[in-house]
């Protein structure tokens, strides 16, 4: 009698297969315009390499060096040569590996995604089934009423505001940078506001979608089923109202990913937390092309990630997708 | 005579909307005898569904039973706390709906919704207990490789499947009623023949009641032992099936009639209905049925008229019942 879905793992491994062949276009056409952004700046690669004092001789032989100066399709198979490699060239602030500057940042931004997803979406689900099951009640009123204000209040202000009341007046918490991995009192601490911040603005898109579901489901005939089973209301609530509805919720909060690694990009710059988002802020600020160039592919990548753990997910959840 | 095991008393069920007070379910009085069949019968939107609802106190908010007494053997379900309602659903009254595509839940297997039904009644059984009375269940409505089928979901089964299914979830825990609210109106016409047998089938294996509702005269020939016609949310007439078939006393019960093709009787179409159903927040002065009815006159639109016995054991609500009086009035006009 377990309420989760029993996965069958064969259909489910093709499945997975099948959608991670594919992102392999998609993740080239992310390359290929990452590449071709390269193409547009209107910086010199082959310059900034050089240096201020170097003769055109010298720039020249880098140009060569670099293969510049062959065709772009060439330079576009010579690129995915290097990337495959691990090679995504080198910052052109501190002449670092982009990837070796990338490796540090990629861990902290995962952190930061989990410990905000870890409180916002349980409590976003909550809310929002709670305000469908009691609608039109006080709190229901409420839940909505939290969402729209929720939805409209931006990132950085939500950031700027625990900042100065919590961190900077109350001084309760600690808000810039990393202080140590999630298994110290420190990472807990330094963690605790960035997480509210980027979970904070989740909470009300995930309590709205999830209320829409949940009555729509709460509606359905086989809810009215369950009940005339003599099912208890906590069982035809959990089992079948938010278990059905939870399928729409999965697709929306995966619709929502974008929004979710912009406000990462935002809170990472507010906290100062060494994330990749505030490694591709600074980059983009700075003009370091290929540090630029590394964080967007490496945004992207998470976000073709993300979608295909969605889609897995729809269907563990939804039998009907599994085929068969 | 053993007593009625449902009796319903004055049962009424509204819904207070935007557009004026819905008497869905308006002063209602039946009884249900053991292990016999009562076909509800009207056209869609009489009440039959909002009836059935009421009495498993199951009606859709802003729907609320307003009046009346649910006797269930003696006991009055409209009394009853919430936990011990739900012990009389599922266990006492079962109940099965037309849409065997939307009334399963998609998501889980066809066990685990068996045996959820089971497990609420009798919480002491262990998984696999539960598996083998779920799959006894499935046989006993005749699915074939129920422990195959145990494991699918609802999506893979037939129409006639799932009412199947419905069926065995339903009579899982032995109910002394089962309300099936146009259990075969979804199928294609085999199928529906089947359902219905197996329903008779198993009604004489366990000797449950059945209310059957439909809006099909020709399933209630098939099916009932006693039939209540509803109009507008009442009870226009209420007979034995055989005395509703050959002695019909409501002009309504006429129309239906009329417009119900029989092979074995040579009925000629005495009338058709003209129009439809009123909306239950403007329902017409007096007799609901007045303007549709060919035998109105002017009283009729002045009192409801209640429902009173025409012959013994056959009533009907009309002021002209009985209807050979009127008819032969008509003729002689
Ligand atoms: N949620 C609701 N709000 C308002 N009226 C309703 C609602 N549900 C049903 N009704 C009304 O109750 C009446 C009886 O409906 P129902 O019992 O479903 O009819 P039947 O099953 O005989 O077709 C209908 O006239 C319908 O308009
Ligand atoms: S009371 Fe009058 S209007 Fe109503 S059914 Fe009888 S004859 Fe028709
Ligand atoms: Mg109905």
């Amino acid at each position: 009698m377990t309420p989760w879905p029993e996965l069958r793992t064969n259909t489910m491994l093709r499945h997975v297969f099948q959608r991670l062949l594919m992102t392999v276009p998609v993740m080239f056409g992310v390359l290929l315009i990452g590449f071709l952004l390269m193409q547009v700046v209107p910086t010199d690669p082959a310059i900034v390499r050089a240096g201020p004092t170097a003769t055109a001789e010298l720039v020249q032989e880098i140009r060569r060096e670099l293969g510049l100066d062959q065709p772009l399709y060439v330079q576009f198979g010579i690129y995915l040569w290097r990337l495959l490699q691990g090679d995504l060239g080198v910052s052109i602030i501190n002449n670092v590996a982009v990837t070796q500057e990338l490796g540090g940042t990629i861990g902290p931004t995962l952190e930061l995604m989990f410990a905000s997803l870890f409180w916002s979406i349980p409590i976003g689900i909550a809310l929002g089934t709670i305000a469908a099951y009691w609608r039109g009640s006080v709190l229901d009123r409420f839940v909505t009423a939290l969402s729209v204000a929720g939805g409209s209040v931006p990132v950085f202000f939500l950031g700027l505001m625990l900042i100065w009341f919590v961190g900077f007046q109350w001084q309760w918490l600690p808000f810039t940078g990393r202080g140590g991995p999630l298994w110290t009192v420190e990472g807990w601490r330094s963690i605790a506001l960035p997480a509210l911040t980027l979970g904070g603005v989740f909470i009300a898109p995930v309590a709205r979608m999830t209320r829409t579901a949940v009555l729509e489901v709460l509606g359905a005939e086989h809810v009215r089923t369950a009940r005339a089973k003599g099912l208890s209301e906590s069982a035809v609530v959990l089992h079948h109202a938010l278990r059905n509805a939870l399928i729409p919720v999965v697709t929306l909060i995966g619709l929502q990913i974008g929004f979710l690694l912009g406000g990462a990009v935002v809170t990472e710059t507010v906290f100062s937390w060494p994330g990749v988002g505030r490694l591709a802020v600074g980059a983009i600020l700075s003009s370091d092309f290929p540090m630029a160039q590394g964080t967007i592919i490496v945004l992207s990548l998470g976000f073709i990630l993300v979608n295909l753990v969605v889609d897995v997910l729809y269907v563990a959840l939804d039998p009907r997708m599994r085929g068969g | 005579m053993q007593p009625d095991l449902l009796r319903i008393e004055g049962l009424r069920t509204v819904f207070k909307t935007s557009s004026g007070l819905v008497r869905a379910v308006d002063g209602i009085d039946l009884s249900v005898p053991r292990g016999k069949t009562l076909g509800i019968v009207g056209e869609s939107g009489c009440g039959k569904s909002m009836l059935s609802l009421s009495i498993m106190r199951l009606v859709p908010p802003p729907g609320r039973t307003v009046e009346g007494r649910v006797l269930l053997e003696g006991r009055n379900l409209l009394d009853l706390s919430t936990a011990e309602m739900r012990q009389v659903r599922g266990g006492q009254i079962a109940m099965i709906f037309q849409e065997p595509m939307t009334s399963l839940n998609p998501v889980h297997s066809v066990g685990r919704q068996l045996t959820e039904a089971m497990h609420v009644h009798s919480p002491g059984l262990n998984a696999s207990a539960l598996k083998d009375k779920a799959i006894a269940a499935l046989k006993r409505v005749r699915i074939p490789s129920p422990e195959r089928r145990f494991d699918e979901y609802p999506h893979q089964l037939s129409g006639g499947m799932r009412q199947r299914v419905m069926i065995a979830m339903a009579l899982a825990c032995e109910p002394r009623l089962l309300i099936a609210d146009e259990p075969t109106t979804a199928l294609d016409v085999t199928v529906q023949a089947q359902i219905l047998d197996l329903l008779r089938e198993l009604q004489a294996d366990t000797g449950m009641s059945i209310i059957l509702i439909t809006h099909d005269l020709g399933v209630v020939a098939e099916m009932a032992d006693e039939v209540a016609v509803m109009y507008a949310g009442k009870v226009a007439e209420r007979a034995t099936a055989r005395e509703l078939f050959e002695d019909p006393q409501h002009p309504y019960t006429l129309g239906l009639l009329g417009s119900v093709p029989r092979l074995d009787e040579e009925r000629e179409r005495l009338l058709a209905i003209d129009g439809s159903v009123p909306p239950p927040f403007a329902f017409p002065e007096g007799c609901r049925f007045n303007p549709r009815c060919p035998f109105a006159i002017a009283p009729c639109r002045a009192e409801l008229p209640p429902l009173r016995e025409i012959t013994p054991g056959h009533q009907a609500a009309c002021i002209r019942a009985p209807v050979e009086n009127a008819l032969s009035l008509e003729s002689a006009a």
